[in-house]
Parts: C-alpha cells; structure tokens; sequence
C-alpha cells in the first residue's frame, strides 16, 4: 500500500477509498498496541501535536490526547476558554504563535465550517479536523466506520441509518461521505425538522418512520438530540421526540434480525436511546469509544510519515 | 538484475536442522522459551523450525508468537514511501521468559534493536536471543550479533539476499542479487 493521498485530514470529502481503506487497515494493528500490557510506541517521539479546542470538548480531545500520548508524540493543550482568542487575537496568528514553538500537527476543533482547511492554507504544519461546526468530523466517522466493520465484518452492502438531529450533526455528514466511498448503503432519519433538504441529493435514502428505518437497516446510528445548538424548536416535546424516535428494547426484540446499535456519545439516556438498550449486547458503543484512540492513532502516523525529515 | 542461487534445499534442511539440535540443547524442552517470529520473513522460518522439532525431534507445545517492528523503526519520516505495519500476535506471557527472535536474514541488526525495544511492551523477558538462518557478515550497523545462524554470507551493501521458501515461493533457496 501507499501513503495517504492528502498531508491533512480535513474532511472526509478529501479522501478517496484506498485513503480510507489504509487508516482502517492501519488502526487494526493500533488496536492490538493499545491492549498490550505496555500501551505505547515510540514512533512519534519527535514529533510535537498541539490540540486546539476553540469549542468544548471531552471525549474527543482525550481520545486525541491518549492517541498522541500512547504514540510517544508530545502534547500541548490550547483551549480556547483561557486563551487570547478572547483578547482578540486572530486565528492565524494564534496558531502560528503556537507553531513558532516547533509544533509539527495540529488537532483542531472550531465553531466555524472549513476552519480547518483556512488554516492548512496558512500554516506550515499536518492540521486534523476535530470537528469543524456542523460540517465535519472526519475521525468519528472513520472510528465508526472501523467500528461498524469490526461488528459486522465488512461495510460494502451493509446497510446503514443514521437517525436523529442530522441537521446539527457534523458526524452525520461525515459518517453519509465515507460510508458511500466504501459502498455502504446510508439512510437518514429524523423528524423532517432535523433532517437537511439536500440530504437527497446525496444518494441515500431519507426516512422519517423509526420503525422503517430499524428493519431496513443491519447497523443503528442514533445521533445525540443536539439541544445546545437548537436556537429554534424542532419540535414539540422532549417526550414527543422520544415517542417517535427513542429506540427501546421492544423495538430491538420485535425485529427479526439483531442489528447493531451505535451512537458517537455523549448519550441522553431515556431520550434518542433507552438506558436498556444502550447496556444492551446490541450496543457498541464502548467498543466505538476504544476504537476511537486506535483510529486517531492511525491518523496521527499515517500523516506524520508524510512529514518527511530532510536530510539537511 | 542477476540472481544465483547461493544456499540449495538440501543444504537448507541441514542447516535448519541443526539450528533446531541447537535450539534444544539449550532450551530442552521449551517449557520457559518462547519463540518469535519476525515480521514479515522471519514467520516462515519459525513455522519450519516448530514443524521440524514436532516431526523429527519430537518437541511438542513450543509456544510462539508473531512481533512486527514497524512502530519501533529507527527510520520513520527518514525513507522515502510508506511503512505498512503487519499482525503482532503475543498470546503468552513474555515476562521471566527466555525469547529467541527467529529472521530469516540479518544484515543491519537495527530490526533486532527495534525488537528488543517493542518486546518489553509484552514484559520483561528473563533472556533474549537471536537466530537467523542467514547472517550477512560484515554489514552490521549496530553491536548486534545472532546466538544460531544457519548459514553465513559475504555480501556487499548493493546486493539483496533472498530466501525462498516452498509453501509461498515453490522452492526452497537462498538466492543473491546483484544490481545491474
């Protein structure tokens, strides 16, 4: 196999299928380092990652920080919180003020769509996007993509729905983009308030009935109800929301095939998913979140390998 | 591009026999030893060497494992192209075990250094040693030495050894390249 195709990972738009196949093939063997007794390699000892948030974040900057800490990399941490953003400072400036400081990549994650690609134009270091308003979020698709490959063996011809607030999801675009390039089939579902007009114009099916949706689909993406970037009401009722679109055990135990439950955390119990079914033996969603440092990892070394030393 | 043969089957098995009559003097009956494949040649090498001590020398219950060094190199970002890591499989314990690292050619002895560094991830092993069924003298980069060699080979930095193997390449030999 080759190298990546691309020096940054800003999108999953950017990449193409060998692309993807390669960080998926790659993480595999990241899987096996991160359940070793001793958890860490040295290859990217002298590289330096800086993690901007200017957004919060927990799961993903600390599945970032443990990727970049168990592959020897070192790590500074830049929230934006405490910084001088707030001061006025720039984007470009801040980053390059940091990059001064010998940084060689750049984990960002930013309110603004292609706040990430701005910056690759900018800036002379390897930029991952950790998520770039409701645009994209490369890395929770190709860590539920490893994830759905890992638990039902392949994803050409699986079937896939992505169901809840697609409207407020970057991981929802993400997710549709690579998992067409792998020839998955994509449904989305939601309440036609949380489901975008152009999703059709993507090549995937758009549904608004829970109950079509889980017996068409081999694997259940729920998407968290985003309440904090609703500035409008979607819809009536949290109670409602959960009528129409909480997936419970019963419809579990009422299908005719087990399918896979998957959601990108963090998860309302009681709201898009029932406690039962999230402890249930349908979930993975722990699996997705231990995938989740073995995917970043791989992302991390497959774009450091493209930063050649120069031999001057 | 020339090649010859340079080690036949014959002469092979002979030396793939007696790396495994070594072997067993000093590990007896494997019971504290643990063999390790290198990644990617050296796996066939360990296959011949366990299936010889079952069949021939009636060892039975060698334990084994498989170690790719991808992650350990000394020359990522220094060469050009992509470094594809391969399957580590480590089912036992290496802690207060004797490892031997088994490779088919040794040459630089810097993939024995990464291996040394990536087999402490698995513990802290009571002994390590290397056997490599060719030892390519005088071309080594580091104080790296192999414990059994099967066969040694003078060789220049330009040339390639190759070993083949009849389950993967439908013979077996050793065959040296030249360049043009």
């Amino acid at each position: 196999m080759s190298e990546l195709s691309v020096n940054h990972l800003l999108g999953i738009k950017h990449l193409n299928a060998e692309d993807i196949q390669l960080i998926l093939d790659t993480a595999t063997e990241f899987k096996e380092v991160i359940n070793r007794p001793i958890k860490k390699v040295p290859t990217l000892r002298d590289i330096t990652v800086a993690n901007l948030f200017f957004e919060n974040s927990t799961r993903t900057r600390l599945s970032f920080e443990l990727a970049e800490k168990r592959l020897s990399a070192d790590v500074v941490n830049f929230s934006a919180a405490s910084s001088s953003v707030k001061k006025g400072e720039t984007l470009v400036d801040t980053v390059n003020n940091i990059l001064s400081m010998k940084v060689d990549m750049v984990v960002m994650r930013h309110p603004n769509p292609g706040a990430g690609e701005f910056l690759a134009q900018h800036v002379d270091a390897s930029i991952v996007n950790a998520g770039d308003g409701a645009h994209e979020h490369p890395t929770q698709a190709l860590l539920d993509a490893f994830s759905i490959r890992e638990a039902v063996g392949t994803l050409n011809g699986t079937k896939v729905a992505i169901i809840g607030d697609i409207v407020h999801s970057r991981v929802a675009l993400s997710n549709v983009l690579l998992l067409k390039k792998m020839g998955a089939e994509v449904m989305v579902c939601g309440p036609t308030t949380l489901v975008p007009k152009y999703m059709h114009t993507l090549g995937i099916r758009v549904e608004h009935n829970l109950q079509t949706a889980i017996e068409w689909c081999d694997v259940a993406n729920m998407l968290r109800v985003q309440h904090e970037r609703q500035d409008l009401k979607y819809f009536p009722s949290i109670a409602e929301y959960r009528a129409q679109y909480g997936l419970t055990m019963e419809h579990l135990d009422a299908l005719e095939k087990p399918i896979v439950v998957m959601h990108p955390g963090p998860v309302n119990r009681g709201v898009e998913i029932t406690s039962e079914v999230a402890d249930s033996e349908h979930s993975i969603i722990l699996d997705q979140v231990q995938n989740g440092v073995a995917v970043r990892m791989a992302v991390l070394y497959l774009l450091a390998e493209k930063r050649k030393l120069s031999k001057a | 591009m020339s090649k010859r043969e340079i080690i036949d089957a014959r002469a092979l098995n002979i030396a793939l026999n007696r790396l495994c009559c070594k072997l067993i003097e000093n590990h007896g009956d494997f019971s504290n030893s643990i063999l390790i494949g290198m990644q990617p040649r050296g796996v066939q090498v360990l296959d011949r060497i366990v299936k010889l001590l079952e069949s021939t020398y009636g060892v039975q219950g060698v334990r084994t494992g498989v170690l790719d060094i991808t992650f350990y190199r000394d020359d990522f970002r220094r060469r050009p192209g992509h470094l594809q890591p391969n399957k580590t499989r480590i089912d036992h314990l290496v802690e207060d075990q004797n490892v031997v690292f088994v490779d088919d050619v040794l040459y630089t002895g810097r993939s024995i250094r990464a291996a040394m560094d990536a087999i402490l991830s698995f513990g802290r092993p009571a002994k390590m040693e290397l056997l490599t069924l060719i030892d390519r003298r005088f071309s080594r980069d580091l104080p790296i030495q192999p414990d059994y060699k099967g066969r040694q080979v003078d060789s220049i930095a330009s040339q390639r050894v190759e070993v083949l193997w009849e389950e993967v390449d439908g013979r077996d030999a050793v065959l040296l390249t030249d360049p043009e």
